[in-house]
């Protein structure tokens, strides 16, 4: 049992953590609140030492009802459901796969994790160049072997392009926590549906996907959050143009490119609310599980 | 029990799992590939996988042109000064958590939880704004902090996981047999924690290596790492294919070794414990 004295060395022991996040919560968060209700164009020349005229809603207002918004609202939720779609199915289908006896099953599974371990700008500058480019990339060498017409991948079909470069980034780490979740399952139970005679379909839906419902609802959650804050494969991919502008890149746009920081605020103070609604659902599954 | 599985399956799903395995690693292993090419060579049509002159020239071009080696030391001291700090700060946190949990224990690791959820976007100029004030734009101090403090809910969280499942019984064992606090924490506790040390370390070493978002925003000609490095080859100039496969070979190859080593951590590490 804990004494006294534990209890307060223990206290003393979580003090440095517990400041430091909340000092890098609080202080940001209330800086960003603050500029949402001021104009704030240093180029025009406000500044903070001038003093900021109060707008109170006006950039909140301001930012929903520009002509770039719902557009920007349309490609998250497009892109962050696609890639979402992409890797859980075929996260799904590669964790069953791997799960399989194969021989060097231990090579196929590095080769299948390793884009996990790319960082985005290389990921994205080489789907880019490498593989999307409409003269020398793979993708053209491909078309024109097959006499089609090369495609210009990230202008002509820029949001798929998106979509494609991120989902493999994901696919490992879905691929992966799916993998795990399904060496959890018991093999005898799946052994017993065989012998009464159920079909490998009926095996997948009545006791694979059941199994892994919990697993894959994390990694939802999970990806959702990282997802919406995609930043590099836009900023050296498409840089935003052709319908790539997703709610965060506007945001970013507003702040760094127009310079416009009470604009860009409110509609971070939006971006922070968005993220917060999905947190709250991976912290209940999460806060569940700690109490086992 | 394993299932019985007969050897004409397993010629199947082995020839299925390796093709979509190779599929996969595809993008990576152009790009390799590529890097010991000519810029002639690598645009070549058709492709060329293995016919053509092995070249090393690539890499000494990017080394010569843009140093890469201090890129590549500021990716070290960022990711391993940002880790080093966070474990040093995470430690003694998800230590007193998981060994004199409180009622409020919960509630602070699920609050920790919630800091990592903060769109960076949303506080890109605060943030910026600080860094002016205190003179810490494009310094490596400045943006250690920033990492250390991104990735520190993670650190806990994978800490706490691991220090739970130390079995307490060892520990009363230990008292029994006249251990003090000290003894208890250097020569028992301690070596049992290491190897979760160890992956905690590995894997927030890859997180912050990898980060993009404030390594391309709070960073300039100084203290920019390896994806400020990579970034600046976004505006093509002539034929770059071979140079750029260069580059960003010798950005993932450091990494890739260390994540193929931590996959395990990984699912660990970035579900927050949710699944093991």
């Amino acid at each position: 049992m804990a004494t006294q004295h534990s209890r307060s060395a223990a206290r003393l022991m979580l003090a440095p953590a517990v400041v430091l996040l909340l000092g890098w919560m609080l202080v940001p968060l209330t800086l960003t609140l603050y500029l949402s209700f001021k104009k704030y164009l240093p180029l025009r020349g406000d500044s903070l030492q001038n003093g900021l005229e109060w707008v109170g809603f006006e950039n909140y207002a301001r930012f929903i009802s520009s002509s770039a918004f719902w557009p920007s609202v349309q490609a998250t939720l497009i892109i962050v459901g696609g890639v979402l779609l992409i890797t859980v199915v075929l996260g799904v289908l590669l964790a069953i796969l791997l799960d399989q006896p194969i021989w060097g099953q231990g090579i196929v599974r590095l080769f299948v994790i390793a884009p996990f371990f790319v960082m985005p700008t290389v990921s994205a500058l080489v789907w880019k160049n490498m593989l999307m480019d409409p003269i020398n990339g793979i993708f053209a060498h491909l078309w024109r072997f097959f006499g089609a017409t090369p495609v210009s991948w990230l202008s002509d079909a820029s949001v798929q392009s998106i979509i494609l470069i991120v989902s493999w980034q994901w696919l490992p780490f879905a691929t992966l926590i799916l993998l795990t979740a399904i060496q959890s399952l018991d093999s005898e139970q799946l052994e017993a549906a065989e012998m009464d005679g159920a079909s490998p379909l009926a095996r997948f839906f009545y006791i694979v996907l059941p199994h892994l419902s919990r697993a894959i609802t994390i990694v939802i959650l999970i990806q959702t959050i990282f997802l919406l804050s995609i930043f590099a494969e836009i900023f050296v991919t498409t840089g935003g143009s052709f319908g790539t502008r997703t709610l965060t890149y506007l945001i970013f746009q507003r702040v760094v490119d127009s310079q416009n920081i009470g604009l860009g605020s409110a509609g971070g103070v939006y971006a922070i609310i968005l993220a917060n609604i999905v947190a709250i659902f991976l912290m209940r599954i999460v806060g569940k599980n700690l109490d086992r | 029990m394993a299932r019985a599985v007969t050897p004409r399956r397993k010629i199947i799903t082995t020839a299925v799992a390796w093709a979509i395995g190779l599929l996969i690693f595809f993008p990576i292993y152009w790009t390799i590939l590529t890097s010991f090419k000519t810029e002639a060579q690598a645009i070549n049509d058709p492709p060329l996988f293995f016919s053509f002159d092995w070249t090393l020239e690539n890499y000494a071009v990017v080394q010569e042109r843009s140093d890469y080696m201090r890129f590549l030391w500021n990716s070290v001291i960022l990711a391993g000064g940002s880790t080093l700090i966070g474990i040093l700060v995470a430690i003694p946190a998800a230590w007193s958590m998981a060994f004199v949990p409180s009622r409020r224990t919960k509630d602070i690791l699920l609050w920790m939880l919630s800091t990592k959820m903060l769109p960076a976007v949303g506080v890109l100029y605060p943030i910026s704004l600080i860094f002016v004030q205190f003179n810490l734009l494009d310094t490596r101090g400045g943006l250690i902090a920033v990492l250390m403090l991104i990735n520190l809910p993670i650190i806990v969280w994978m800490l706490y996981t691991y220090f739970k499942e130390i079995p307490i019984d060892i520990l009363e064992a230990a008292r029994m047999d006249g251990a003090n606090l000290r003894e208890e924490i250097l020569y028992i506790l301690t070596p049992m924690a290491i190897p979760g040390i160890a992956s905690t370390i590995l894997l927030n070493f890859i997180l912050a290596w990898n980060e993009a978002f404030w390594t391309l925003n709070l960073t300039a000609a100084n203290s920019a790492p390896l994806t400020a490095f990579i970034a600046s080859y976004s505006s093509p100039e002539g034929l770059f294919f071979a140079k750029l496969s260069a580059a960003s070979t010798m950005a993932i190859a450091p990494i890739l070794i260390l994540g193929w080593f931590s996959q395990k951590q990984l699912v660990r590490g970035l579900t927050f414990g949710a699944v093991k």
